[in-house]
């Protein structure tokens, strides 16, 4: 009788560690880990508070590994991809990363993630869930080859203002030149490493893609580099902060996968999460074009804003509400922090129409907790562009030096 | 017959089976005088826990329990009364080149389990549950609504059609179209649009054929998938688990809380015949040529059985009759109850996964689930038959004493009539064989710690519990018998043709498994009648 | 016709010259609009096509009998006028049965103790067909888009079926969703009637009597067959071939351009539109309209491509269940078959072989393992017997439909094509015993050779199975059913569309209203 498959012992184990484990267990003091698709990676290592802040003025490190990718090549693999996302990938030159959302047949976001071009029929797809039921759905009459390489590629972000100071430090001649949205191959100490200026901060700020071998050298180099330039690793936590200072959305945060929605109407067009410009009608064909052009002429029921709220105490799921009376729902709260860096109560909200306008005011009920007594606040909100911080030098090439 | 006894009973349950119990709780709650009568020395029917052997426990037709409605667990306060229910730890089928493939309650250990025969299958499953649950959310609320008659124009069944349009409609059109296929559809087909591995949809596919006259590859079969699906355990969709104490710990949990609201229980009185006069409900006589009488008498027994066996053909319409002959009710599940001398190993399965404290499986691709089907058709019992096997007492220590173990196994195919005469005992002790064999290719300890093997057919089945040809759902579940057809056209809201005859058992809607359901619709249906709040 | 090469521009490009396209491109073509029709075969027809299979025999490719096309329709385009010929009508069906006995089946044929529950049967399952066959003449209805036009024709047929009376309607709501062995048993006690009606439900479907759903496929097929009034099941003169021939002059006359040897390569796409079609030689012929008569799969993921769906969709349509399971065999003979026990006058009719419903579904087991039947199911007719001309004279054909035949056949329909035409001629000879000793020629075309012939994606006679998850709204796949597809300006008309194939003509007819009511 043939032998049980050793790798069929994962109940004792189910989340996978990454090729970074080792060194993130050693700096993580408060031993809070959380999964994220199948592996286990920290929530906070320290303190959050100052992990948010290297982020904003030094430089952070994020093991970025568990980041689902997939490799995307063969003949129709342009077509393939220009089919799947809304946005043009045949304007998305060589050697240059595009972010992206994908769409159902009724126009409805499957997930958001970046595309790398890599060659002319090269791709990598990197999505924050699992996708290949989909991918492969839609490879149905496509010359084209997926494949998941989660596992074979190691992933570091690394962010922050002096974050191209650190490269340089670790001997990666020519960092400064890479523009944002760029590929760079490079060598770092022994190891060959791919660097895309992308990232998940709204900051100045690399990616590094490498061997699984690779990641601990990497690390080492990375950090013994950065000392100097305050550099330490930080946890989702923190991450969390920036990405909404950033007004960048998160799945099954700001939206549910229209892959995964089990009640009628909680889907999300890219047009309700205010990413119309990443559609491009013009482009030919692709998986939902028709759904969202009858629903960019009726004109969307409700939209993802920004809100500036009033007091200190974040509006964490908070209901949307037309006047301080608290009569009207108009909509909900799906991320909401206060802003270290702009001073500032920020949110996202899903909003109705018309109330999603830019500067008008809605109210949001915020529940605080006093000493054990819960007192509800009603309190005025602006609607206000999503991005809270956008500095100049996440773009200026080169960076500036530390 | 004395005078005064007469006067006693608002109501009479025949038979104590889980529907009944349940109905008869609910009239004894809303005030009426209600005596349910058992044939049997035990109270139960199907959901029973019965010591045959020294100190193991069996539960020795239904095994598991999921489906019974949360509505009615808080109602009539069934955990005050005694009723824990433990979910399962996980799920497998064991393959027959060595390998297994392994249920998880962790999604990332599942994820990987499945990942292992196929990469695609591991994401498609996120797609599969979701489009189960779908049809879940939209079948649940109509699981404790009394069926319109399409045909009638009765604003009762106009505003429940109403209902089921707008519900419909209101899934949206993709979602309407899904629905129609769902619900006709066969289990392979439907897995098929999901899945490419064979282990993987013959592991799901297990739900679409227990209790069921038909195969994976038959239209209709993804529904009766579905209607295993439809539970759930303290929110989770889905879910199964072991009544604690057996599954007569429902049916005693039930039992006590009709006492406690002033019902009353009388076991080992076998109902002969429900008693007609001047064309309404009278009462019922009992073997013994008692008569007890009441106005009101719900059967909890199958639609045949209460109208071919427990009523007079005078007293009924004939073209009601040609009806009721013409119900499906076909058996087609055998059971072993094995008491244990202690654990069973398993080589396909890895040291110390959790998945055997759950179903285990041995029917590893479709085909051989269909072929198992095939020779039922064929009037005999699958030569390798699909088996839903459990050790309970893994998880609940009242089942066997300490280190020995209980374990049931629910088989599928087996015929209540064989092709080649009737049961023997030489012929039960073959099909008994037939089923320790197959666990037996997997577990090779497992012949050697058997201490007591207790085996029913259907026709056993029917014996003891009374449900006509052994049939575990008091009738199938195809389109022709579901819904407003259960358990037949024109009579699906509980009522009989006869006036205070009522039918509260799994023939009528939602239908079979230990759902509570039909006895608490039916017990509606009376108290409506009799203009009573409920 | 257009000379080669030219780009020519229609209104209407018709894909494909069988029976549905002809019939659509006709009504186009009277409705004013400018159509051409092209065939990728020399001959039109499509699988409605007749055949030499053999010097001087004849035979009807695939369907041999004309049963479901609506009398209404074949008035709208004066077949007769356009030399329609019918060589026999009203033809009566015979089951062969064991022993050589014939057992008639059919109104008044039958007798004994069955007679009476024939009539018990028959009739009730008449008048629920009736009260369904106003659905295949009709756009099927879309749901959820909250206009009239889509509620009404429900409403339409929840009126007639209520209609029926309220114990009519409860069995039919009760019947609709059973299978045939369940509906037989109640009502036959003859194993050998029960078999020869059981077999309605299933011929050319993926099932068995035991499936739930045939009694839906059996009122879908009574429903078509309430249509054709008189003539009842009938055989063109000149095979089906000869039913294409009358459409083609049909279409002609109305002005159609009809090219054949002109495989369409790919529906061409501009702005959102289709726009026209390009020929295997490069040609492009544009057009504002492109009707495809081909099976779904062929027109979105070979013709269109899925580049111009959504991947929802695609899917949808690579789901759509397609796989053929009907062989056809021909025999060329050099005298006319002698089965024992047929009475003459019933030889020139249709011949069963499904003697009980256990051997249907028996027959049925193989077909789900990737196996041909070991002991098929068929349906015999000597079309020769009614039309001299099919056959050298004295001699005559036999034509057969033999189930089942599974397209992807365990070890492949190369290596078994020989063995199954044996087997089945084998079946043939025990009803008919000197059967063997009067073939000239044989062939036996399997669901790969229909493939291959007919340009039918898994070599389905109807295109893809009948079943309730592909039925009427839902077929061939949701967001399609109303012969109007994602892409504006591309329709279906061919057999995987409502109602489905059998040389009905009403998907053709049906899209052709949809096409002329979408510009008006």
């Amino acid at each position: 009788m043939p032998v049980t498959d050793p790798s069929a012992s994962h109940f004792k184990e189910p989340l996978l560690k990454t090729p970074f484990h080792e060194r993130v267990r050693a700096l993580c003091e408060v031993d809070s880990y959380v999964p994220w698709a199948g592996y286990t990676t920290v929530d906070v290592f320290t303190s959050v508070e100052h992990e948010y802040f290297a982020i904003r003025n030094a430089a952070t490190l994020y093991d970025l590994t568990p980041m689902v990718k997939y490799r995307i090549s063969g003949r129709d693999a342009p077509a393939y991809l220009n089919r799947l996302v809304t946005r043009d990938i045949a304007k998305l030159g060589r050697d240059r990363v595009a972010y992206c959302v994908w769409c159902n047949d009724a126009g409805h976001i499957i997930d958001d993630g970046t595309v790398f071009r890599l060659g002319d029929a090269q791709f990598q797809l990197c999505t924050a869930m699992r996708q290949i039921d989909w991918l492969l759905a839609s490879a149905i009459g496509f010359d084209v080859e997926i494949e998941e390489v989660t596992e074979r590629i190691a992933a570091l972000a690394l962010q922050g203002p002096t974050s191209c100071a650190v490269l340089k430090a670790a001997g990666i001649d020519g960092i400064d030149g890479l523009k944002p949205f760029e590929i760079g191959r490079f060598t770092l100490g022994l190891a060959p490493i791919t660097v895309s200026r992308t990232g998940f901060t709204g900051d100045l700020g690399y990616e590094l893609w490498m061997t699984p071998e690779a990641a601990e050298p990497v690390w080492d180099a990375l950090m013994a580099a950065g000392r100097a330039r305050g550099i330490r690793a930080i946890g989702s936590q923190a991450l969390n902060i920036a990405r909404i200072e950033a007004g960048f959305i998160s799945p099954n945060v700001d939206f549910v996968s229209a892959e995964h929605s089990l009640r009628v109407g909680r889907d999300r067009s890219p047009l309700e999460l205010g990413l119309e410009w990443l559609v491009d009608f013009d482009k030919g064909h692709f998986t939902g074009r028709r759904a969202l052009l009858a629903e960019r002429r009726r004109g969307p029921r409700r939209r993802l804003v920004g809100l500036d709220v009033a007091g200190t105490k974040p509006a964490h799921n908070a209901l949307v509400y037309s006047s301080r009376t608290g009569k009207r729902e108009i909509g909900s709260v799906t991320s909401a922090v206060w802003s270290p860096t702009c001073k500032r109560n920020i949110a996202l909200a899903m909003v109705d129409a018309p109330y999603f306008a830019m500067g008008s005011t809605v109210w949001v009920d915020i529940y605080l907790n006093r000493e054990l007594v819960w007192e509800r606040r009603m309190m005025q909100a602006g609607v206000v562009e999503r991005a809270f911080f956008a500095p100049a030098r996440r773009r200026s090439t080169p960076p500036a030096d530390f | 017959m004395s005078v005064a006894r007469a006067k006693e009973h608002d109501a009479i349950v025949v038979g104590a089976g889980h529907n009944g119990l349940v109905a008869a709780c609910y009239l004894a709650r809303a005030g009426l005088k209600v005596l349910v009568l058992e044939r049997n020395g035990y109270i139960g029917g199907a959901a029973v826990s019965r010591r045959l052997y020294r100190d193991f426990t069996y539960s020795n037709c239904s095994y598991v329990c999921s489906l019974l409605r949360p509505e009615i667990i808080r109602t009539l306060d069934l955990p005050r009364f005694g009723l824990q229910i433990i979910p399962y730890e996980g799920g497998c089928t064991m393959m027959r080149n060595g390998d297994h493939l392994a249920i998880y309650d962790n999604h990332d250990a599942l994820r990987r389990e499945i990942a292992r025969h196929s990469k695609r299958d591991a994401e498609a499953y996120d797609r599969y549950s979701r489009d189960v649950m779908r049809q879940c959310k939209f079948i649940k609320p109509l699981l404790m609504r009394t069926p319109p008659d399409p045909a009638s124009f009765r604003p009762r069944d106009i505003r429940e059609l109403l209902f089921l349009a707008r519900r419909f409609h209101g899934l949206g059109e993709e979602r309407m179209y899904d629905t129609l296929r769902f619900w006709t559809m066969s289990a392979a087909d439907f897995l098929d649009e999901y899945f490419e591995s064979e282990i993987v949809k013959a592991h799901f596919a297990g739900s679409s054929i227990i209790g069921t006259a038909l195969g994976p590859r038959s239209p209709g079969s993804a529904y009766v998938l579905l209607h295993h699906y439809m539970g759930d355990i303290d929110d989770t969709v889905g879910a199964w688990g072991f009544a604690r104490g057996g599954m007569g710990a429902v049916s005693n949990a039930l039992g006590a809380s009709l006492q406690a609201s002033g019902g009353e229980i009388r076991s080992s009185a076998p109902v002969a015949q429900i008693l007609v006069r001047g064309g309404r409900a009278a009462g019922v006589m009992l073997a013994d040529g008692e008569e007890i009488a009441a106005p009101l008498v719900l059967s909890n027994l199958d639609v045949r059985r209460t109208f071919l066996k427990t009523m007079s053909a005078g007293d009924l319409p004939d073209e009601f009759l040609r009806q009721v002959r013409n119900f499906k009710i076909r058996g087609s599940s055998g059971k072993l109850n094995i008491a244990l001398d202690g654990l069973p190993r398993f080589p396909a399965i890895p040291e110390g996964s959790p998945c055997t404290r759950g179903d285990m499986h041995v029917t590893d691709t479709l085909e051989m689930m269909e072929r198992a089907y095939d020779d039922w058709k064929d009037g005999r019992w699958s030569r390798a038959p699909y088996i839903d096997m459990l050790i309970p007492s893994q998880i609940d220590p009242t089942m066997a004493p300490y280190g020995k173990h209980y374990m049931s196994v629910f088989v599928q195919y087996c015929p209540y009539e064989l092709a080649d005469g009737a049961w023997t005992d030489a012929k039960r002790q073959a099909f008994g064989d037939t089923v320790i064999d197959t666990i037996a290719r997997h577990s090779p300890n497992f012949k050697d710690l058997i201490l007591h093997a207790e085996i029913r057919t259907p026709w056993d089945i029917e014996n003891e519990v009374g449900l006509t040809e052994g049939n575990i759902f008091q009738g199938e579940l195809t389109m022709d018998q579901l819904l407003f057809n259960r358990p037949l056209p024109g009579y699906a809201q509980y009522r009989a043709p006869v006036r205070g005859v009522y039918l509260c058992g799994s023939s009528t809607h939602p239908g079979g498994g230990v759902i509570g359901a039909p006895g608490a619709n039916a017990a509606r249906a009376v108290l409506d009648d009799l203009g009573r709040a409920h | 016709m257009a000379a080669r090469g030219a780009s020519a521009k229609y209104d209407c490009a018709v894909i494909g010259g069988g029976h549905n396209g002809l019939v659509c491109a006709t009504l186009l073509a009277r409705g004013g609009r400018s159509v051409v029709v092209l065939e990728a075969n020399r001959g039109l027809g499509g699988a409605a096509a007749t055949r030499e299979f053999a010097p001087g025999f004849r035979v009807s490719a695939c369907a041999h009998l004309l049963h479901l096309m609506p009398a209404a329709l074949q008035r709208e385009l004066r077949l007769d006028e356009h030399g329609f010929i019918a060589a026999a009508t009203q033809m009566p069906t015979t089951a062969l049965v064991a022993d050589g006995a014939a057992l008639a089946r059919g109104a008044g044929d039958v007798g004994g103790a069955d007679a009476a529950a024939y009539a018990r049967y028959d009739a009730p399952m008449r008048c629920l067909a009736a009260a369904l066959a106003p659905m295949l003449s009709r756009v099927p209805p879309r749901l959820g888009t909250h206009r009239w036009s889509d509620l009404v024709p429900l409403l339409q047929l929840g009126w007639r079926v209520r209609r029926l009376g309220t114990r009519d309607m409860r069995e039919l709501l009760r019947i609709v969703g059973m299978n045939v062995y369940d509906l037989l048993e109640e009502n036959f006690e003859s194993v050998e009637l029960k078999g020869a009606l059981g077999l309605d439900a299933v011929l050319g479907t993926n099932f068995g009597p035991r499936s739930p759903g045939t009694v839906l496929t059996l009122l879908h097929r009574l429903a078509g067959q309430s249509t054709v009034g008189a003539a009842g099941l009938s055989q063109p003169k000149g095979g089906m071939g000869g039913l294409c021939d009358a459409l083609a002059r049909a279409a002609g006359a109305a002005g159609v351009v009809i090219r054949t040897s002109a495989p369409v390569a790919r529906i061409e796409v501009d702005r959102d539109r289709a726009s026209g079609v390009l020929l295997e030689d490069g040609e492009r012929i544009a057009a504002r309209t492109v009707i495809s008569s081909a099976d779904p799969r062929t027109t979105f993921l070979r013709l269109l491509g899925t580049g111009h769906l959504d991947a929802g969709f695609a899917r949808r349509v690579a789901n759509f269940r397609s796989r053929g399971l009907a062989a056809k065999l021909h025999l060329a003979l050099d005298r006319a078959p002698d089965f024992t026990g047929l009475k003459p006058e019933r030889a020139v009719g249709r011949l069963l072989i499904a003697p009980s419903l256990r051997y249907i579904e028996q027959a049925y087991n193989h077909a789900k393992y990737g196996e041909y039947s070991r002991a098929p199911v068929m349906e015999i007719t000597v079309p020769s017997i009614n039309d001299a001309g099919l056959a050298p004279a004295g001699r005559h054909v036999l034509s057969a439909v033999v189930q089942y035949a599974p397209y992807s056949l365990q070890g492949g329909w190369e290596q078994e094509r020989a063995r199954f035409a044996d087997l089945a001629i084998d079946t043939l000879a025990r009803y008919a015993p000197g059967l063997r000793g009067t073939i000239i020629a044989s062939e036996l075309l399997s669901p790969l050779d229909i493939e291959r012939e007919f340009h039918i994606t898994g070599g389905h006679w109807h295109h893809g199975d009948l079943a309730f998850d592909q039925f009427w709204m839902v077929r061939p796949v949701p967001g399609a059913a109303q012969y109007r597809t994602p892409l504006d300006g591309l329709f279906l008309c061919g057999a995987g569309c409502h109602p489905g194939g059998g040389v009905i003509g009403a998907a053709g007819r049906n899209a052709a209203h949809q096409v002329l009511h979408e510009a008006a």
